[in-house]
């Protein structure tokens, strides 16, 4: 159901029907609900949401970095065909950092602060290669030189704390390719960096990307950089999917509300800030989701089976995948009319 | 390279030294001068990090010292009433003894002076030898001789049971937080908290009455110097090694459980993890590493005080080691002896301090660059 048609690239990952569930002392957290995606070789999935709307739980669940006494995961983690959900604990240690690899959001804690980042680097190398230490060294001042740091070798002897934000994000990036991944995930890789190193990581992993030839989910709440570098978008509200298809769907002709609120609250250059429209009021609690709509006491379009049916991820046609009972024909008039105009306002 | 040469020099002449005071009689005391010039030269050479940094501990650990020996000389000397002579001269304060002791204190001197000899004979040595302590007047021996001959008792009952604490503490603590909430964790917190609440004099009296009175398996009470044979002083240590050991190692496991757990929460946790390394290799390398800083700095408090406060094991085993000589002192109003612990029980907490500030920095990067 989320075939966009482009048969050339291979599926790396097939995500379907993935529930997360979170038994906790207050009762079940329904943290991620029937996600259903693809990631391809040489695509970005860009994942979009507020905190708390399952985007880190799906990458987590991915890694098999849950702790599965306490978590619930239901679906299919496809990957190359091989559902990652029923792999034993050591056999999926051996995709992890291999096949599938993560880069994390605040790369000041990520670094073990009492190791040399080559020697953390390095040992990501004999995870799960039977090579000299002095072999896995040179990979990874190999790759401190791949991602951008200069005199690699030499920075390889230092420690994190030796480093900016913006060379600890190279450093986790580098480590993340030392096996050659075919799919990199990154949770929210810019959200602790400053501005002007934000956009260089960015595209780092845009160049990486293609350098590396590797499928890459990228999570983020920043709909500018979805918008630069993904070739498909996922809209996530409350655990679910509300949107999905591919960067020019989304960016030429949102069907949710959802995503339409967040592009009116999106900041760009051109606009004031009393021109930023927020979206009102605040994500559900996952322990007590609401009936019908996760999204609909929030929404400013909601109408009648709004809040007793939830409206299932269907494909409009002439359109792409959204869970909205807006009809289709409203749903274009409303991006056309209101939406377009408000995004593009110069103020 | 260079500065690990020369710390490496340095640490010799500072092992040389303390062996020439073990052993003789001549003061050995520009050793500790020349390791302490060689430490310097090396932190210059170098310019490295961590060289200065142990330099910078180094005459740190000396002035605290300068200040203790200060402190000692105003309370012993200067701060209570009446004659200082008279209270230092022991059991027989006859006008010639006191003219003696009053000589030999300098006290019939500016107060600057007496100080100055004060600190002299302990950097220096006197006709004792080195460290000059003075001389106990109530005992008849020189305060050098009898450090020498309690501190040996001391050393080992405190080397041993630190050893089996540091091993045993740590094991339990990571046993604990891998089988967290298991039955494994709460057994050995129901352990870790019995042997905090156990009393040493209680536990020590129960272990000689068992094991020792009734199953006549170690040696009993008292001490029995390792050249006298082994066997002999390893049975006598061994149930106040392990009486002293249960105390620390319940809170050293508890520590080592709840630090771990801490660790083992970090995002570089989670790192390690996503590299695809075994949780083995996760819990001891990555968490452990991280969880072990606050217990080294424990652990040099803890031995620094013991060197002066194994008082109560001490006397339940009757090994009588410096708290007791300390006590002894004290109760028979023998101040020479006081002074002289005091003295050297708080240079060995300053020395303790030293190593521990040292290996924190080898262990955490961080602390090298601050």
């Amino acid at each position: 159901m989320t075939d966009f048609g482009a048969g050339a690239s291979s599926t790396l990952l097939d995500v379907r029907n993935l529930s997360v569930r979170f038994r906790t002392r207050d009762g079940i957290v329904q943290a991620v609900s029937d996600l259903s995606f693809t990631v391809r070789r040489g695509e970005t999935l860009g994942v979009v949401g507020e905190s708390g709307s399952g985007k880190s739980v799906t990458s987590l669940a991915i890694m098999g970095l849950l702790n599965r006494e306490r978590t619930d995961i239901t679906g299919e983690i496809l990957f190359e065909g091989n559902d990652l959900l029923k792999l034993k604990p050591d056999e999926m240690r051996r995709v992890r950092g291999r096949d599938v690899s993560m880069i994390f959001q605040d790369p000041f804690a990520c670094l073990h602060p009492m190791y040399r980042v080559g020697d953390q680097i390095a040992e990501a190398v004999l995870a799960h290669q039977k090579v000299s230490k002095k072999v896995a060294m040179s990979r990874a001042v190999e790759l401190l030189g791949a991602v951008g740091i200069p005199n690699a070798a030499i920075r390889a002897r230092d420690y994190p704390h030796q480093f900016s934000g913006g060379m600890r994000q190279r450093a986790m990036i580098a480590m993340a390719l030392v096996h050659n991944p075919d799919v990199l995930i990154a949770d929210e890789p810019t959200t602790a960096l400053d501005v002007t190193v934000q956009a260089q990581i960015v595209e780092l992993i845009d160049r990486v990307k293609r350098d590396f030839d590797v499928g890459v989910i990228l999570i983020t709440h920043d709909l500018g950089v979805v918008s630069e570098t993904a070739t498909h978008v996922m809209v996530m509200y409350a655990g679910r999917a509300m949107e999905y298809g591919s960067n020019a769907e989304i960016f030429a002709g949102a069907q949710h509300p959802y995503t339409w609120g967040l592009l009116e609250s999106m900041p760009t250059v051109e606009k004031k800030l009393d021109v930023l429209m927020p979206i009102e009021g605040s994500p559900p609690s996952l322990l007590h989701p609401p009936p019908g709509c996760p999204f609909h006491p929030r929404c400013k379009y909601r109408f009648e089976p709004c809040d007793k049916l939830r409206p299932p991820l269907a494909e409009i046609p002439g359109g792409h995948l959204d869970a909205c009972h807006l009809p289709p024909e409203r749903k274009r008039e409303v991006w056309a009319n209101r939406i377009v105009p408000e995004i593009a306002a110069p103020a | 390279m260079i500065y690990i040469g020369a710390l490496g020099i340095a640490l010799l002449l500072l092992g040389g030294a303390i062996i020439a005071t073990f052993s003789g009689a001549h003061p050995w005391w520009w050793v500790w001068v020349i390791g302490v010039i060689a430490a310097l030269v090396a932190a210059l050479v170098s310019g490295s990090g961590m060289a200065l940094y142990i330099l910078r501990r180094l005459v740190w650990a000396i002035v605290v010292v300068n200040v203790v020996v200060f402190i000692t000389f105003l309370v012993f000397f200067k701060l209570p009433n009446g004659d200082p002579a008279l209270r230092f001269v022991g059991k027989f304060p006859t006008a010639e003894n006191i003219a003696l002791v009053r000589h030999r204190l300098h006290l019939d001197q500016p107060f600057y002076k007496e100080y100055f000899f004060f600190v002299k004979n302990f950097v220096t040595g006197d006709e004792n030898g080195w460290p000059g302590l003075g001389y106990s007047y109530g005992n008849y021996v020189s305060v050098r001789s009898e450090i020498l001959q309690r501190a040996p008792r001391t050393l080992w009952l405190i080397a041993g049971a630190a050893t089996m604490w540091l091993i045993g503490g740590v094991a339990i603590g990571v046993l604990s937080a891998v089988k967290r909430r298991t039955v494994v964790d709460r057994g050995a917190m129901g352990f870790a908290l019995f042997g905090i609440s156990a009393p040493v004099f209680w536990l020590g009296l129960m272990a000689l009455y068992l094991i020792w009175k009734q199953l006549g398996l170690t040696d009993g009470s008292g001490y029995s110097p390792i050249d006298q044979g082994v066997g002999q002083w390893f049975g006598h240590l061994i149930l106040p090694w392990s009486v002293l050991a249960l105390l620390y190692m319940a809170i050293y496991a508890r520590i080592t459980r709840n630090n771990l757990l801490e660790t083992l929460g970090e995002d570089y946790i989670r790192t390690a993890r996503a590299k695809g390394l075994s949780e083995r290799t996760v819990i001891l390398k990555h968490g452990l590493r991280a969880s072990l800083t606050p217990i080294v700095t424990i652990f040099g408090l803890d031995m620094a005080l013991l060197v002066g406060g194994a008082i109560i094991t001490e006397s339940v085993f009757n090994i009588q080691g410096l708290g007791w000589l300390a006590y002894n002192g004290a109760i028979t109003q023998d101040l020479p002896t006081v002074v002289g612990v005091v003295i050297c029980t708080a240079t060995a907490v300053a020395i303790a301090n030293l190593v521990v500030d040292i290996i924190y920095a080898f262990l955490d990067p961080r602390v090298r660059f601050a």
